[in-house]
């Protein structure tokens, strides 16, 4: 189970990173997706796999072969984390298509080197 | 205590919760949020002055005890932490009242400035390694839409890139503390620190820390993995460039020198990988620096060149060089800050950030020259300002240490920092201003005198130079009080450099 999980997450990782030398920025932000998800896959199997129940502790005690469930909280912690940074990738996204024109991440880097614009006189922006 | 120790999480968070609900009224919304933030400056000069009685204060969050508890921490360093960032905070909420140029803008900046501060606060104040992601994670959120506040072009591109590589580097954390947790069964710094130090974890979880410390380097903007910061903080709204060139990087340095001191007290490998990084970081960055044209992308590599020199600090390990490097971050904090104030100020009045469009401040507002010659001047490190004490310091150490080529670097990028920051003064102030002189008169242009150029009033910044005038008095009041500061800085380095009280004080505070 472990080496299935640990390939998984290199591929998850692989792929993310993969994507994230892509020149689109669309393919960036997905790749920035996947990544994420192979760290969260990482983060969960730290709480043991081979846990056959739920580590419900009851008064009878704790079940002897309970997963860890501290990882697993930690894992929903960051996904709930992840989407939310995720949705702000996508809006940014979608600001850049409509301000640039196109989702190019080396043009867009070459926006920012761009001298600064000389500011408006007070008068005009107040 | 416990509930001083809770207070700047609780003060910056009920201050967002307020300003929202104030959102119609503008004027309230800025009165909430100054409020707030003078408060959280004063629960931090609070806990400065009790953490200064020697102790080390912790809590347990909900009582539970500490493996299970979220442990919250407050010694020297996190207490002084917490106050530079409310002193900061406070001032960048008081520049802001000075841009009245879009009251919406302006509404949203006090939520978010106040969400990036809980962020900023709880990492400073947590002692768990997950808690700590999540700090990060909540002034990221902050700072990302802070970052993009006000639109535009240049902006939004500028935030691509600082989105981008802020996520690569929190999801090496999560997946460094996910290892780290697999490892050795914690995530309590403490108890982590405790079984580092009783050699009871496997060699996994040395390299988990190593992937932390690197994305806290990303964080940090150290050398190689810097180029994020000065490709977006210059695109910034200037309260925000400002709060974001003294707190955020100081974050990534805070958690390098607290995972450091606590997992590897004796100095390591990782220290002598840490010296060069340091090194490195203080030569590129001022040599970046050098070759850029507009004030905020200048004062943008000298962070990066600056936190070497906190780097070194740490690298060293010395009970000195720890001094130097706790002395240092509060320095720079407050410099740093004020002179990303007083570059937008600079270029208001000028009417362009482009040193090549700027000029002839010197004749037209002689009082931002003084202003500005004071944080300039402290981070070259001259006397008796407080950048002199801070690399004094730090050189010394490196002295002590044999470091020779430190000591060395250390004061090269001192001399080149004052390089860069007369030719900030030569261009902006001395030049006259290339689109025709103001006249020499402060009044004249008083209104918009044209889109093209000539040299503007100060009129409606009056915040704003309090705000600068504030900081500059607290650079030059670390100077001459250097001694009591020092002290401070000691007692804290010694803290840092015997973790076991840490460790005691986080064992012994169990539930209750």
């Amino acid at each position: 189970m472990e080496i299935v999980v640990a390939l998984t997450v290199g591929v998850l990782v692989a792929i993310g990173i993969w994507m994230m030398l892509d020149r689109g920025l669309l393919r960036v932000v997905l790749g920035v997706v996947v990544l994420g998800n192979g760290v969260n896959l990482a983060v969960f199997s730290a709480g043991r796999l081979d846990g056959l129940a739920a580590a419900f502790a009851s008064a009878a005690g704790a079940p002897a072969l309970a997963a860890n469930p501290l990882p697993q909280t930690l894992v929903l912690t960051a996904i709930v984390i992840g989407f939310a940074l995720f949705v702000f990738a996508l809006a940014v996204l979608e600001r850049s298509w409509a301000l640039h024109g196109h989702v190019e991440t080396d043009r867009i880097t070459a926006v920012a080197e761009e001298p600064a614009p000389d500011l408006p006189a007070p008068r005009d922006a107040a | 205590m416990n509930a001083l120790v809770v207070a700047p999480l609780l003060i910056p968070l009920a201050t967002l919760v307020a300003t929202l609900f104030a959102r119609p009224w503008p004027r309230a919304v800025a009165a909430l949020s100054l409020a707030g933030a003078l408060a959280l400056t004063g629960a931090g000069l609070a806990l400065v002055a009790l953490a200064a009685q020697g102790g080390i204060l912790a809590s347990q969050a909900g009582g539970w005890a500490a493996p299970y508890g979220i442990t919250l921490v407050i010694d020297r360093l996190s207490a002084a932490m917490v106050a530079i960032t409310g002193i900061v905070g406070s001032a960048t909420i008081v520049f802001a009242l000075a841009r009245d140029e879009d009251p919406a803008r302006g509404r949203d900046f006090h939520a978010l400035v106040h969400g990036l501060l809980v962020g900023v606060c709880g990492a400073f104040i947590t002692g768990d390694v997950f808690n700590l992601y999540v700090w990060f994670e909540v002034l990221l959120v902050g700072s990302f839409a802070l970052l993009v506040l006000g639109g535009g072009r240049r902006r939004l591109a500028g935030t691509v890139v600082y989105v981008v590589l802020n996520l690569v580097a929190t999801m090496m954390f999560l997946l460094a503390a996910g290892l780290l947790y697999g490892a050795s069964g914690s995530l309590n710094m403490a108890l982590l620190a405790q079984a580092f130090a009783a050699g009871e974890v496997p060699v996994t979880a040395h390299a988990a820390v190593v992937l932390m410390l690197t994305a806290f380097s990303i964080k940090a903007a150290l050398f190689p993995v810097f180029g994020w910061l000065p490709a977006s903080y210059h695109v910034a709204w200037t309260p925000v460039s400002a709060l974001f060139a003294g707190l955020l990087t100081k974050v990534g340095v805070y958690a390098l020198i607290r995972l450091v001191t606590l997992f590897w007290p004796e100095a390591g490998i990782a220290h002598e990988v840490l010296l060069w990084v340091a090194c490195a970081t203080m030569l590129i960055g001022v040599l970046g620096a050098a070759a850029q044209v507009e004030v905020r992308r200048i004062l943008s590599f000298h962070i990066v060149s600056q936190v070497g020199y906190m780097i070194l600090g740490l690298a060293l390990a010395t009970p000195l060089a720890l001094a130097g490097a706790v002395f240092y971050l509060i320095h720079h904090i407050v410099v740093k800050a004020n002179l990303f104030f007083i570059g937008g100020i600079a270029a208001r009045l000028t009417g362009s950030e482009r040193l090549a469009a700027m000029g002839g401040l010197y004749a037209h507002a002689p009082w931002l020259a003084v202003l500005f010659a004071i944080p300039a001047l402290s981070l070259a490190g001259i006397p008796p300002l407080s950048g002199f004490w801070a690399k004094f310091v730090l050189v010394e150490a490196s002295l002590d240490a044999r470091a020779w080529v430190a000591a060395g670097v250390a004061l090269v990028t001192g001399l080149f920092t004052l390089l860069s920051m007369s030719k900030i003064w030569n261009e902006a102030f001395l030049k006259p201003h290339p689109a025709g002189e103001g006249s020499g008169s402060a009044g004249s242009g008083s209104g918009g005198d044209g889109s093209g150029g000539g040299l503007r009033s100060a009129d409606g910044l009056r915040p704003a130079l309090w705000a600068v005038g504030a900081l500059a008095a607290m650079t030059v009041a670390i100077g001459l009080a250097a001694g009591p500061v020092m002290d401070y800085a000691v007692a804290a380095a010694q803290q840092l450099a015997a973790p076991a009280a840490y460790i005691d004080a986080v064992v012994r505070a169990g539930g209750n």
